[in-house]
């Protein structure tokens, strides 16, 4: 007997890229039955969808959650909490805590606490070099044994091109995806918002938006010579997708997203110093935010993610220069990517084969699709419904996000991992 | 009187009538100091902390003489070694401060938009005295009174900004006074020491001086720091005096009665000619010192009698 029949919802199949009404029938934490039509099972426990949206969980790529070392900003319960609150049903995590995640035994733990705490799924990223430092390549073989999913220095970049070269080699040997950070690091050094003319009004350092072409341009020449499996974290700019496309017409096993707010938000955003605003690489244009998004639409950027970044209070309240970097994202990055849908920029299928389907084919987790056999990890929410949101509701341990007092539409009605609601 | 700020953090949101007030009001301070009348009412029984988190001498003692002018209570806080070296953050030193209950706060500080930042946590009138690269309020005010005197009107008339505009907040402000106020404004620099994409700020930018120079009514030198004259930014000290320091021959491109400021201290033979410096004909660099103290003594004078209304009104929480 069946579970759970969810009936009467809005199917978005991101694999398809389609939109039906129909039912999904979950038993034993898999999906058992997707019907459009036709006599439905009989089932434990009916749930009457009321015509809202039915997608394939979230799986945000590149959450960075405070353990070890800075659990006062997130923990792996608070992240999950806030996971669950927005659809996200697994989240994969950055190496860049305190200390790194570069060795066998720190994944081990972070796995520990995260399979004790995250009421979603968790998986991991490890970092690409010691200590996150760009000199040794750290132990990509035992890690991946760990269960290490792709290799990350996160912001930092390996600027010795050398070393870069050789860890790709390695990576290349044993199949490990490398996700890198396109900046050319001297270019932006000291940099705290996009070069131009609001950088120029402000009197704050900018980096010109050819420093992350600069950087791509680098990381695909080395692709040529290695043949790595590459992902790159964020493009945000017009100027770095023509070498994208290049690349991938050129047949090299490179993929890319962005973080949600650079498709939402920017540069004169920030507006009067407001360091909620502040993130890396720093908001762009808004020429450069239509480029990003018209690619993401077209399938050149594959993954949305939330690039959630907790940062505490002290962090954030002080000059703009020298504030942390970074937003939370976990709970708005639904509600955040339906400006995209609801400016008619984007479909929900869309939106979901970037921000579901894609990321679970490029890092190689289970699920994505809401296909028969597929994992029970689903969100059901309205696309419509209106709210205005308070940072101090989020159920993150940090409350940095640019959206207080946002007016946004998406609300979750419930989240499942495993045909479990959470 | 038309000027209702709280506080005094740019010039980016000052109204063009809001700015007439306060040169108005420093004509008349800058003839009371020449005659030497005292006006030590309008702010006797005022507290004035003067904050500076980067060191200053001309500024702050001009702030200082402000206030002593016009009967305030005047302390200096040496912020390089105060408590900020204990690790203090800016926001928790203000806080210290305000429950000292001061009446007006000169603060500068080396971070664009720091001062704006303080000024959200205290409940006193704040004056920007220079935030890193953003504005430095006063000294384009002192400016333009300069100008007016000099030149009988603050409109229709062209100006030229030479030099380390990048990282200047002199010229910032500079631009945005003057062209509120309806002048042409050009900025003239290396390529270097240039801001990306300032012609969007709608002045017209010259990396050749003599061209830029031609048929201006106002020359305003600024001053090139030190740490950036070693290959960084520009080759050495000498070409840049070559190719962009001020001397007879490339002020000759200027209309005939053009005057020279420069906002000091200066590096005489790097931007500025000594001889063009000392030049009593052309050189108003000895009055802009003089209508500083004036500038600074209107601003308080308004932010203080607003400061009052503001309290009277109930508008100011006294902690």
């Amino acid at each position: 007997m069946t579970d759970i029949l969810f009936q009467n919802a809005r199917l978005i199949d991101p694999a398809e890229l389609t939109e039906t009404t129909g039912a999904i029938a979950v038993t034993d934490g898999k999906i058992t039955g997707v019907y459009t039509g036709g006599d439905l099972p009989t089932a434990t426990e009916v749930i009457d969808c009321g015509g809202l949206c039915l997608a394939p969980g979230i799986i945000d790529v590149g959450v960075k959650v405070g353990e070890p070392g800075e659990r006062h900003k997130e923990s792996y319960a608070s992240a999950g909490r806030a996971a669950a609150a927005g659809g996200v049903t697994t989240i994969v995590t950055r190496a860049d805590t305190d200390t790194t995640i570069d060795s066998p035994e720190t994944l081990e733990f972070v796995a520990r606490r995260a399979a004790e705490d995250s009421v979603v799924n968790v998986r991991h990223m490890a970092a690409l070099t010691k200590g996150r430092k760009g000199g040794e390549m750290t132990e990509i073989g035992f890690l991946l044994d760990a269960g290490a999913i792709a290799f990350s220095d996160g912001s930092s970049v390996i600027e010795n091109t050398k070393i870069m070269s050789r860890t790709l080699t390695y990576a290349r040997s044993l199949n490990a995806l490398v996700v890198g950070h396109i900046q050319e690091p001297t270019l932006s050094a000291g940099a705290a918002v996009t070069s131009g003319k609001f950088a120029s009004l402000r009197g704050l350092p900018g980096v010109s938006p050819m420093a992350e072409r600069m950087g791509l341009d680098r990381d695909i020449a080395l692709l040529e010579m290695t043949g790595a499996k590459y992902h790159v974290d964020q493009v945000t700019t017009a100027r770095a997708l023509p070498a994208l496309e290049r690349a991938k017409n050129n047949g090299l096993d490179i993929t890319a997203g962005v973080g949600i707010h650079h498709l939402t938000l920017n540069e004169f955003d920030v507006a009067d110093y407001r360091t909620f605003f502040k993130v890396k690489p720093p908001l762009r244009s808004e020429d450069d935010r239509n480029a990003v998004i018209d690619a993401v639409a077209s399938g050149l950027i594959d993954i949305i993610c939330s690039m959630h970044t907790p940062q505490d209070e002290e962090s954030k309240r002080l000059p703009f220069e020298q504030a942390a970097s970074g937003a939370v994202g976990l709970e708005t990055l639904l509600p955040a990517s339906l400006r995209l849908y609801h400016a008619g920029q984007m479909t929900l299928p869309q939106l979901f084969r970037a921000m579901s389907y894609n990321p679970a084919q490029r890092f190689g987790i289970d699920g994505g699709t809401i296909a028969v056999e597929a994992p029970a990890d689903l969100v059901l929410f309205d696309p419509d419904a209106p709210f205005v949101l308070d940072r101090f509701k989020l159920k993150s341990k940090s409350k940095n996000t640019p959206f207080d007092g946002a007016r946004m539409q998406g609300t979750v009605a419930g989240t499942w991992v495993a045909g479990r609601r959470v | 009187m038309t000027f209702n700020a709280a506080h005094l953090l740019g010039i980016e949101h000052l109204h063009p009538t809001e700015i007439t007030t306060l040169l108005d009001l420093a004509d008349h301070y800058a003839e009371q100091n020449r005659k030497g009348i005292q006006s030590k009412d309008v702010l006797a029984g005022m507290t004035q902390v003067n904050m500076f988190f980067e060191n200053s001498t001309r500024t702050q003692s001009s702030f200082e003489l402000a206030g002593k002018r016009l009967g305030a209570d005047v302390m200096n806080m040496s912020m390089a070694t105060s408590s900020v070296k204990k690790g203090e953050t800016l926001i928790d030193t203000a806080l210290t401060l305000n429950a000292m209950h001061p009446d007006i706060l000169v603060v500068r500080h080396g971070s664009a938009g720091a001062v704006s930042l303080l000024s959200q946590k205290v409940n006193c009138a704040v004056l920007n005295a220079g935030d890193g690269r953003h504005e430095h309020p006063t000294q384009a005010l002192l400016d333009a009174l300069t100008i007016r005197r000099a030149k009988g009107r603050l409109h229709r008339l062209s100006i030229a900004i030479c030099g380390d505009i990048a990282h200047s907040r002199v010229a910032r402000s500079n631009i945005m006074l003057l062209g509120k106020m309806e002048n042409r404004v050009r900025l003239i620099a290396p390529p270097t020491l240039m801001p990306s994409e300032v012609s969007e700020l709608g002045v017209e930018v010259y990396d050749d001086m003599r061209e830029g120079l031609k048929d201006v009514d106002v020359v305003m030198m600024l001053r090139l720091q030190k740490e950036r004259m070693d290959g960084g930014f520009i080759p050495s000290e000498r070409e840049y005096f070559h190719r962009y320091g001020l001397d007879a021959e490339k002020l000759s491109y200027a209309k005939d009665d053009a005057i020279v400021m420069h906002p000091g201290p200066m590096n005489r033979g790097v931007e500025i000619d000594g001889s063009i410096a000392d030049d009593i004909n052309r050189s108003v660099i000895q009055t802009q010192v003089e209508m500083g103290v004036a500038v600074r003594m209107a601003a308080m004078d308004l932010l203080a009698r607003n400061l009052r209304e503001r309290r009277a009104a109930g508008q100011v929480v006294t902690v």
